[in-house]
């Protein structure tokens, strides 16, 4: 009798170590993924970067050399355009929210920034080409930067919101009972507060789109000449990737792992910088 | 935003003080101004939904409901059935999902349960929330030059024609993509299981086993399933990894390593060639489904977790 209960109990405690053991393997080999694709990013990408990679233009097969400066100065332009567009609006909608956050228009528009957020990247390149591409009659790059500021927006909203929520109203009430009217209170007092988490929603939502590539395929389009204007259609790193990569040439494979190595450390270093201003920016309440 | 000219030409007819600033706002329009941007917000979700709906109306029009079950897909006949790219989005998907939830699942146990703390679980968290990060074509980059390969001599010793591109191809990768999704959203819910249920169970003398089993599992199940939800909104819509490596063949697929197309992938590879109205319009009415099946998933994923946050 002893000796059954014994072995049960032992049983029990093996399997409870064999589905610890399982679980630890799992879960490392899920993160295996991420260092094969470093490891061949970096051991494909490194030898083809030098200074005439990054500041010559792309050059037909077969010719050697050639680089990407259409491409990173398209993404640049690009960025630029998506910024111009959603973090205005994102901001003062995300201050809308916090402030009238328990208002049924509030609870409408908070479902409808999900919804945006929640919409695949391709749809919202086909919007970007209903609206601007038929209407302008060309692709063109600020098409490409509507579609981009399309998936920049919700990003922006959520993180104003969720920064702007968290500042106490013993702030806002402080500057009210000074005299300070609404306007100036929330502009100069409870943004400023809330800075460090606003920036690094904008970081966020610049990282978000600068490895996109589905919005892009019928607005900005992709071009191989520098191109710096947004009338025409435009270039940029991960259209290069995409047309380079699905092409049968060994060359612009070898340019596709470069430009690969570029846009990865371009958005890897955007989510490092956003932690550092996280944590150095942060207000403490 | 200035006053009105009739405000302007009448201010002593105006009881109420206006506060004006040198860039010129007042209170009144800066509360407008706030207003005008959640309503913009707000706009811009419908005149997506609208603009989806009228841009695809011709082919909503000339098929009806049979654009969902035809089989064909002839541009050059001018007939458009979506079956294979439902399926071929279906299939990837899933398989997608089964396969991430392997890893996923453990993955949150690990980081909610065993490990929720500590120098081990924040490196963990850092690399998967890294992963996240990653561009979506690099995926299909690095699944056209690594997993093509490998599933090309899988196929070899499976005995089917050796292609390397395909649905099973396309899980792969997508799988690897959501994994971090599926697995950051499991954690939190994980840890959202109340410590005094876990000691009462473990008081009673169950092992870490039996509790993550009969209490932990079970509390957290709503809040997994809404996990798995979420990504699979996100497998769905995925666009560029998945034309990258599926294959693009516009036939019903007849196995899990025939090459196929998802909707996503389908309009990435024919929108720019697409010529004529009614071609044009049967893409994007697949881009107004996918918007439809991927907003009701995200809704229902979202208010599952919205619940579980709030359960006491």
């Amino acid at each position: 009798m002893n000796r059954m209960a014994e072995t049960a109990i032992s049983r029990r405690i093996r399997v409870d170590k064999l589905f610890k053991a399982l679980v630890i393997i799992l879960s490392v080999s899920s993160i295996v993924p991420m260092f094969l694709i470093l490891f061949m990013i970096v051991k494909n990408g490194v030898s083809v970067i030098d200074w005439q990679f990054i500041s010559h233009l792309p050059k037909p097969v077969g010719e050697a050399g050639g680089g990407i400066a259409n491409a990173i100065w398209g993404t640049l332009i690009l960025i630029g355009l998506s910024f111009v567009f959603s973090v205005p609006l994102g901001v003062l909608g995300g201050i809308f929210l916090s402030e009238y956050r328990e208002s049924k228009l509030a609870y409408l528009i908070r479902l409808s920034v999900e919804i945006l957020q929640g919409i695949p990247s391709i749809v919202i390149g086909i919007i970007a080409y209903v609206w601007v591409v038929m209407a302008m009659g060309s692709f063109s790059a600020l098409s490409g930067g509507v579609a981009l500021g399309i998936m920049m927006l919700p990003v922006i909203v959520m993180a104003t919101e969720e920064t702007l929520k968290l500042v106490p109203d013993s702030l806002r009430e402080a500057s009210l009972a000074l005299g300070v009217p609404y306007s100036r209170t929330i502009m100069k007092v409870i943004l400023p507060a809330g800075l460090s988490g606003i920036l690094s929603g904008i970081l966020l939502g610049i990282a978000r789109v600068a490895g996109e590539t589905a919005p892009l395929l019928f607005t900005a389009f992709g071009s191989p000449f520098m191109n710096l204007n947004i009338l025409k259609p435009i270039n940029s790193l991960p259209l290069t990737i995409f047309n380079y990569a699905t092409s049968p040439y060994p060359d612009w494979h070898a340019l596709a792992w470069g430009a690969s190595f570029v846009l990865i450390a371009f958005v890897l270093g955007l989510n490092l910088i956003t932690k550092l201003v996280t944590k150095r920016w942060k207000v403490q309440f | 935003m200035n006053h009105t000219i009739a405000e302007m030409m009448m201010p002593a007819a105006r009881s109420k003080i206006t506060l004006r600033y040198k860039w010129g706002v007042s209170e009144a329009s800066f509360r407008k101004i706030l207003y005008l941007a959640g309503l913009i917000l707000l706009v811009l979700l419908v005149a997506i939904l609208f603009s989806l709906v009228v841009a695809s109306l011709p082919a909503l029009r000339q098929f009806g409901l049979s654009f969902l079950i035809g089989k064909t897909w002839d541009p050059v006949r001018g007939e458009f059935g979506a079956l294979a790219f439902l399926v071929g989005t279906l299939m990837s998907s899933f398989m997608a999902l089964v396969i991430a939830m392997v890893f996923s699942l453990p993955a949150s146990i690990f980081l909610g349960e065993y490990f929720p703390h500590g120098r081990v679980s924040g490196f963990m968290k850092s690399i998967i929330e890294l992963l996240a990060g990653i561009p979506s074509v690099i995926y299909g980059f690095w699944g056209l030059f690594l997993l093509v390969p490998m599933v090309r001599g899988l196929e070899t010793a499976v005995g089917v024609p050796p292609q390397g591109v395909g649905i099973f191809t396309a899980s792969l990768v997508l799988a690897v993509m959501i994994i971090p999704y599926a697995a950051s959203i499991g954690t939190e819910v994980i840890s959202l299981v109340p410590a005094d249920l876990k000691e009462a169970a473990l008081s009673l003398g169950a092992t870490r086993f039996e509790v993550i089993r009969k209490v932990v599992l079970p509390y957290a199940s709503s809040g997994i399933f809404a996990g798995i939800l979420l990504a699979l909104g996100r497998a769905l819509g995925e666009t560029m990894a998945v034309t990258m490596v599926i294959g693009n063949s516009n036939f019903l697929p007849q196995s899990i390593f025939s090459p196929g197309n998802t909707m996503a992938s389908v309009i990435a590879n024919e929108f720019t060639e697409a010529t004529g109205h009614l071609y044009l319009a049967s893409l994007i009415e697949l881009a107004l489904v996918l918007f439809i099946v991927t907003t009701v998933i995200n809704i229902l994923g979202k208010l599952i977790i919205r619940k579980m946050g709030t359960r006491k």
